[in-house]
Order: C-alpha cells, then structure tokens, then sequence
C-alpha cells in the first residue's frame, strides 16, 4: 500500500456503503488517512496470520468499513470478498468480525479495544518479540470509563510497545462532543496519566508514518497520537455534519461524493 | 476452595508457562503462594475489572491462559460484556475465577453476594460453568478442566476445610456426582450449599424417609445423562443452590425434566425474594432463605405429604 491509497480507500468505503445502503460513512471518512498510514507502513506483518505480527485493534469499530477497504488494498482480502460487505453470511459487517482474516480482534462495544491492545502489548513484551499493538479510539469513546483503566495500566506498567491513535474529529452519534460530554483538554489528560502524547494532523499520513518512526517502542511510556481529523473528511456535504453518522447515501449524494474524491489531490 | 485452587494452579504453573493469574486487587492471604512462586506470572492490575478481562484477553490471544480473580460480583457481572465479548466471543482460554458463590462473603452485604452468576454465565453458549462443592472437588475439577479450549467461569467458595461427605473430590465434565442412594427422594444441589443437602439427607434418613443426593458441579456441559437417570427414577426432585431462584440449578433441572418428558415433580429451593439489607453469617442467611439442613428437611417433609403444591 502507498500513501496515496487513503484516495482508493475512501472511493471502497463510498461504493461499499452505497452498494450495501449502511450509514457510518462519515466515521469511516474520518479514519481513512490513519488506516492508510497504519496498513501503509506502521503494521509489520507477514501476512494476517503471522503470529509475529503487530497486532491492532480498531476499538472504534463502527468505522471498520475503512479497515476492510485497507485489507483489501494490503492484498489480504480480495475484491470478491470485499463486495460481500454487508450481506448475508460474510464476516464483513459493520464492525470487526472475528474470523476475517486480518481482524485480530472484534469490536463494535465502545471502550472495549484499549484493553485488548494493552494486553497485546505485555504479552509480546513477556514473550521478549518485538510486536507492538497498535489502536484506533474514537474520541468519544474516552467517555468510557473502562479507557482510562487501560489508559492507567499501560501507563503504570510502561507498555512502549503500544500504540494508540485517538480520532478526534470532536463528533459523536447525537452531537458534537463538546455539547455532550467535554473531552478537553484531551492531549492533556493523556500526559498527565503518563503517557507519551503527540498531536498529529490525523489527514497527513506522511506525518503520522514521521511521528510513529520516531517513537520509542523499546522502552518507556505507551505513545497516543491525539489525530485532529474533520469527519466525513473528502465529501463537502458531509464534513462536521452529525447527519452522517448514520445516514446512507442517496443516488446523487453518491454521485457527487465520488466526484469530490476524486477530484481532491 | 480457595487456597485449593491457589496451590494446585501455582502446581500447573510449574509445569506450564502460559498460566498467569491477575487480580483485581483481592485475594489477600489466598493469592500469596502463586505470587512467590511465579511473580512475573502474577500481576495486580487494581480495582479495574472490565480491564482486567480485556487484558486477559490480548493475553490469551497471544498464548497465554490467564487466570482472573475476584469475588464473584466483581469477577462475573461487572466485566460481564467484556467476558462475552472477549474470549466467549474469540473463544480465547480465559478463566474466570469468581470466589464466594452464594452468600459466603454474609456479613459484607449484597454488594458481594454471587446470586446470579450462574443464571448469566449458563444462558452463553460459548463458556464452561463449573461450580465445585468443596476444596477437594475443587482440585480435581481444576485439573480436569484448565487446559481445555476456550474461556471457563469457576465459582469458588472461601471453606479450605468443609468436605461433603461421600463426595470424595470426585469430578467429571459433563457428569454429576452422586452422594448417597435412596428411595423416597432426589436431592440435586450445586455449590458449597451441598454440605446442607447431604446433612439433611442424614436427618431425612433418622425421620424413615430416604433420600438420593447428587451434587452438579459441571453446570456447562450439564450432566444431562445423569439427571434423566435419577429424574426418571423418582416422582420427587428437590434442587438446593444458593443463588437465585430463575436460571440456575434449578431452572437446569426444569429444562431437563421438560424437554425430556420426565414426570419428576420439581421443587426449587434457592434465594426467592429480594435480599434486604439485614447482614448476617452464611448460616444466619442459610436460615433466613431455606437452605440451611432445617429448612431443607421441613421443605422436603412437606413437598413429600404435598403440603408444598
């Protein structure tokens, strides 16, 4: 995968979710430069079931429509498969399945995958291999409690090897988060729980790839990248609009949304 | 049981490096001999549960066979969906380590009762249930089952000294354990409470009625074979669990009896009313909700002379 796929992964999450007539684009949207630069470059695995490989957990999995559109760019999923989005009998659905190659882990229950990455993170360290677990939050997921008993206990046990992107897009199902829960200061609530924090441009993958080859994922605190991202990022109508959490495409909603995509750099 | 479970893990961890056993910051003076023996097995996480199951969960998925503790309230509801989630859902060898079972923790309150435990637990398909009835079964049933595939829920009692008598340790998965035989009655209990069925049996026999006691511990798989036989074998079936009345020991019994068209009348014996806020010792709340050896003896006296339908 090369960096200009956040453009084919957008197009797959347009035609998919227009194919299947399912909402959570905009989430998806939000995400795409992230996955893009995490099944780009950050994930080291030889093939989805090397047990060497890092592990990752999309813990925001109603965006997991991103993450198919990814495995299918990294060659893990093949275009047949991918077009099985949300039908019957497929493990593609509208969050992380078990059993599809690729998916370590399933999600779809907010507040769940911190947890599961942490653990990620000491197994490998207890069985001395060089994985790392890498995450993807939603912002909004951090109004979960069971986040910040992750977010302590890797700090407290020092879990370098793990890897978290928070998607701030600072929207949520029902409104935007500072109307219905404040998350601020996010960056600072992470430091001061011990943590290694980096704000990032959440729609520069080159910059992501830059700052997660900079860490320290030998020794010392687990690292967070605080991604400012703008939701429904690439389509013009759905950009910061709570709508588009849940709302399919019409006909010539579709039609213009793939017009701008492809007609962005 | 818990000292039992304690020692004979910390045995297997000797023998198997994947075991590890994480707490939710209890187990203080029961947890100690693992803790020396495999200290960088042993890991606190703090008074966080939901974490403590999802980290057990990247644990085992990398390889390990994490053991989580703490009372059964704290170990079984609070982390509930990340238990069903997590290694129900990616069938992962977590083991759920829940202690005090019923009302051994009395005087702490409800807070600390495990009433419902098995009702949730039994109603997911995709996780073993074992219940022991005292610290030898509870050995052996660890034994027997540790290694198998998938997550395990144990519901553990705190006595490291009562036996049921004629019990002997035995376990099987998937199988029942019966005490004594009779002709009048069948007495099928689960859990620590079995110790009042089998003193009850024994009054019951110096009254002339004679009782047949069995103790379910493998509550998934349930011992189907073993409750056809005796529920085919008597007209009279009493279940003793302390637990809640609906899902259950007794609720298993009565899906039995159903589905297989048996005639056995059941009688349920188990926590039937809201728990007040009155405290007490286990026997002071046996005694209060019907399961003490007294209570179980009126009980089937009555369900015999069919004062009880």
């Amino acid at each position: 995968m090369a960096e200009s796929d956040s453009k084919r992964i957008r197009r797959i999450i347009l035609e998919q979710a227009k194919r299947a007539n399912v909402g959570h684009i905009g989430s998806a949207l939000s995400v795409a430069d992230i996955v893009a630069a995490i099944y780009g470059d950050l994930l080291r695995a030889n093939g989805p079931k090397d047990p060497e490989r890092d592990r990752f957990v999309l813990s925001k999995g109603h965006a997991a429509l991103a993450v198919h559109a990814a495995l299918h760019l990294k060659g893990w999923l093949s275009r047949e498969e991918l077009n099985t989005y949300c039908t019957d009998s497929s493990f593609l659905a509208v969050h992380p399945e078990y059993g599809l190659p690729g998916v370590d882990f399933a999600t779809g229950s907010l507040g769940h995958g911190l947890s599961l990455a942490a653990g990620a993170a000491l197994a490998a360290r207890m069985q001395q291999s060089p994985r790392r677990a890498l995450a993807l939050l939603s912002d909004a997921e951090c109004n979960e409690g069971s986040i910040w008993e992750a977010v302590m206990f890797a700090a407290h046990h020092r879990l370098a090897n793990l890897v978290v992107f928070v998607d701030l897009n600072g929207q949520q199902a029902l409104g935007y988060t500072e109307q219905v829960l404040s998350l601020k200061p996010l960056a600072g609530r992470w430091r001061a729980f011990g943590w290694d924090v980096h704000e990032v441009d959440g729609h520069d993958v080159a910059a992501m790839r830059d700052t997660v080859g900079r860490l320290n994922t030998s020794v010392g605190p687990p690292h967070v990248l605080i991604a400012h991202t703008v939701f429904g990022k690439g389509v013009s109508y759905m950009e910061g609009q709570i709508k588009w959490h849940y709302w399919p495409m019409s006909e010539a909603e579709y039609q213009q949304a793939l017009e701008e995509i492809e007609a962005a750099p | 049981m818990r000292f039992a479970i304690v020692q004979t893990l910390t045995e297997l961890a000797s023998r198997d490096s994947r075991i590890m056993l994480l707490t939710g910051d209890l187990g203080y003076m029961a947890l100690e001999a693992f803790a020396d023996k495999h200290p960088a097995r042993f890991l606190n996480v703090g008074v966080a549960e939901q974490n403590m199951v999802g980290v057990a969960t990247g644990l085992a998925e990398a390889g390990f066979i994490p053991f989580v503790y703490s009372i059964v309230p704290f170990a079984a509801l609070r982390p509930y969906e990340f238990i069903r989630n997590g290694p129900i859902q990616h069938q992962l060898p977590v083991r759920i380590v829940g202690v005090g079972g019923g009302m051994e923790y009395g005087l702490n309150g409800l807070s600390h009762y495990g009433l419902e435990d098995i009702a949730v637990m039994r109603a997911q398909p995709g996780i073993k249930v074992i219940a022991p009835a005292d610290h030898q079964q509870a050995r052996n049933a660890l034994l027997a089952t540790w290694n198998l595939p998938g997550p395990i829920y144990y519901r553990i009692g705190k006595d490291d000294k009562t036996v049921v008598a004629g019990l002997d340790g035995r376990f099987e998965l998937g199988g029942a354990q019966q005490l004594r035989d009779g002709n009048d009655v069948v007495i099928i209990a689960m859990g620590s409470v079995a110790t009042e069925a089998a003193a009850a049996a024994g009054e019951l026999a110096k009254q002339g009625i004679s009782s047949c006691v069995l103790v379910v511990a493998s509550i998934t798989p349930a011992p189907v074979d073993d409750l056809v036989r005796v529920l085919s074998r008597y007209p009279l079936a009493i279940t003793v669990e302390a637990h809640y009345l609906s899902g259950g020991l007794g609720s298993l019994v009565a899906e039995v009896a159903a589905e297989r068209r048996l005639p056995c009348r059941l009688a349920r014996v188990a926590v039937k009313t809201p728990v007040t806020g009155l405290c007490g010792s286990q026997s002071y709340l046996y005694h209060k909700y019907g399961l003490s050896c007294d209570a179980l003896v009126k009980t089937v006296q009555q369900e015999l002379s069919g004062a009880g339908r």
